[in-house]
């Protein structure tokens, strides 16, 4: 108790210093854990994946449409439970800053492949039964104001029109990093359009989602899917959901690497403030110092005051931070939901604030512990009066 | 006086500084004794070795050779660290500007040296409260030192210098920030404590009058002690 009050009265003798030095690093800890939480953002699609789900594309490239008839021959490989398709449609809702990811799909397995979204039953089955009905996440319902029945008129971009839905469901997410933007509606209201405007585009899909029994299965189903598509028009590429997804992520992974990168600098930036700090009330209390060490307080005391007001200024400074990432990140993930659908604080965020607090705390204590047991006690007097 | 073990035993020491390329030497060849209960002032000018002399009785700083014992103890062979644990039971300091630590109590200035031995809480408070009402200063327990005068801060320094019942006290220039007054008030504090506590104590001042309170004064001169001078206030 007697040591922790002298931490506590140390550490706020220079108020204006140690308010300053507390508010960098309240500053410097949300900055991190604003810049973490946007890549963890960036890879929520990968947490998010299945071990139990496969895509199948064509294996140039992305853009290159499979046959619908390759639907069949899938479902015939062993260990495959169900296969499903979709299609980035790539519709715009009134203005194209009004992003939200659309997909046309196979509706009743996406449903089934898909059970972290959750849709009420009487909705499901009113989506089932409507060819022109869609289902949307809770968020980009919310985000446009749009109720059950409500048609919505999406601008087609990759399949030119104006496509028109009614909304029959709502789905909201099994857990927290569940996306809830998604729109998607039937395949087969696209398909059928597309079978009298552009009948060469007809009868293809863009990927195939495929449902394994268990992960165990998962490389063997990808490598028996490929063989069985090799040498023929449409040669594919079948890989975990997760592969999938990161093959998204490598196109941008400069950013995510430059992300992360400026999250550190801003550590290593309030370390040299902090430490800054240290050194300057370490000095100031040279004399303090040695008194201690006269009345016969060691080394070990010595390093572990200074060590405890490093300790209190970063952790105050720490705790605060961390506590307004919460609000912040709220704010943040409100304002661009288009880009970051999941954008919530991971709990390895928290624990890596407060590692960069601890460590921020040590490493500006180390230089200013080193002075004071190597200070001579003589010295030290010396610089009383 | 004359017959009682010598607590302190100094022999043969030497000390010098460095300068940049130059050794400056500061004490040369200094041999006496302390009894037990005595009250010693080393007087001199200025640069003479006597602050150095009282650093080196009460292990803050070493010398280039001889010897030192301390209650039978040989501190000259002492590491840092058995030095730290000797001083914090056997010497209690008091400085020429007092030194408390400002952010804390009265009470907690005088507590801390106890912190480093095994006392309970309760114990250490029974410990302050009598070391506190010894220097008359119990009304001022939860005073800070800025509020608090020069005298009764060094009243304060001395009741944390004996909080430990010290083998022997120092003091280096007691009095030498204080009025006329409370520097009177000081030194009648420490003959309290040599006469009533039997305390050994090594004063360095520069004051005569300070000086005439101890029983023995032994003059440096240029790191030489010269013969020693007996005060009229011996008993």
């Amino acid at each position: 108790m007697f040591i922790l009050k002298i931490l506590f009265k140390n550490a706020f003798r220079h108020k204006l210093r140690t308010s300053l030095t507390v508010l960098g690093i309240t500053i410097a800890v949300l900055a991190f854990g604003l810049l973490r939480t946007v890549v963890v953002a960036w890879y929520a699609g990968v947490e998010a994946s299945s071990a139990t789900r496969l895509v199948t594309r064509n294996a140039v490239s992305l853009v290159f449409f499979l046959p619908i008839s390759y639907k069949e021959k899938i479902r015939q490989v062993p260990g495959v439970t169900e296969v499903g398709y979709s299609d980035w449609f790539g519709g715009v809702y009134k203005d194209e800053k009004n992003f939200f990811p659309n997909f046309a799909t196979d509706a009743k397995t996406a449903i089934d492949l898909f059970p972290e979204f959750i849709i009420p039953p009487d909705q499901k089955t009113a989506f089932l039964r409507d060819r022109k009905g869609a289902v949307v996440g809770r968020k980009t319902a919310e985000r446009f104001g749009w109720k059950l029945g409500d048609i919505v008129t999406l601008k087609g971009t990759i399949f030119p029109g104006n496509w028109e839905f009614v909304i029959r469901g709502i789905y909201r997410g099994a857990q927290k990093g569940t996306d809830e933007t998604q729109f998607f509606f039937h395949w087969s209201y696209l398909n059928e359009s597309l079978r009298k405007t552009a009948p060469y585009r007809a009868d293809k899909v863009g990927w195939f989602l495929i449902g394994v029994k268990s992960p165990d299965v998962a490389p063997d189903v990808a490598v028996a899917i490929d063989k069985m598509f090799k040498n023929s028009l449409a040669e594919t590429i079948t890989e975990t959901e997760k592969a999938f997804q990161l093959s998204f992520i490598s196109m941008t992974e400069a950013i995510v690497v430059v992300i992360r990168l400026v999250s550190f600098i801003v550590i290593v930036i309030i370390m040299a403030v902090m430490a800054n700090t240290m050194a300057m009330t370490v000095r100031e209390r040279t004399g303090e110092y040695a008194i201690m060490k006269t009345l016969g307080f060691g080394g070990w005391h010595i390093s572990g005051l200074i060590f405890g007001e490093s300790l209190v200024i970063a952790a105050i400074g720490c705790a605060s931070g961390i506590a307004l990432t919460f609000p912040a990140a709220k704010a943040f993930g409100d304002s661009l939901s288009q880009f970051f659908p999941v954008f919530i604080v991971a709990r390895s965020t928290i624990y890596m604030d407060m590692a960069a607090g601890l460590i921020v705390a040590t490493v500006a204590a180390v230089f200013p512990i080193w002075r004071a047991i190597t200070l001579r006690i003589a010295d030290g007097l010396r610089r009383i009066g | 006086m004359g017959n009682k073990a010598p607590i302190v035993e100094v022999r043969n020491i030497f000390k010098s500084y460095r300068r940049g390329t130059q050794t400056v030497p500061v004490l040369d060849n200094i041999t006496f004794d302390i009894e037990e209960g005595e009250f010693l002032a080393l007087m001199g000018p200025s640069g003479s070795g006597k602050s150095t002399l009282l650093n080196l009785i009460a292990g803050i700083d070493k010398a280039d050779s001889g010897t030192i014992t301390v209650g039978g103890i040989e501190i000259t062979s002492l590491s840092e660290t058995e030095l730290a644990g000797w001083r914090a039971t056997n010497v209690g300091f008091i400085f020429q500007f007092y030194n408390l630590i400002p952010v804390l109590t009265a009470f907690e200035n005088v507590e801390l040296p106890l912190l480093l031995t095994g006392l309970s809480r309760s114990g250490r408070r029974e410990h302050v409260d009598l070391a506190l009402k010894a220097v008359s200063l119990s009304d001022r327990a939860d005073h800070y030192p800025s509020q608090l005068s020069g005298g009764q801060q060094q009243r304060v320094a001395i009741a944390r210098a004996i909080i430990t019942d010290p083998t022997i006290l120092v003091a280096d220039e007691p009095t030498g920030d204080l009025d006329r007054h409370s520097a009177e008030e000081i030194l009648h504090l420490m003959e309290r404590l040599v006469h009533e506590l039997g305390k050994t104590v090594i004063m360095v001042t520069h004051d005569p009058r300070a000086a005439g309170k101890a029983h023995i004064i032994k003059q440096l001169e240029k790191g030489v002690l010269n013969s020693d001078v007996h005060s009229q206030n011996t008993f």
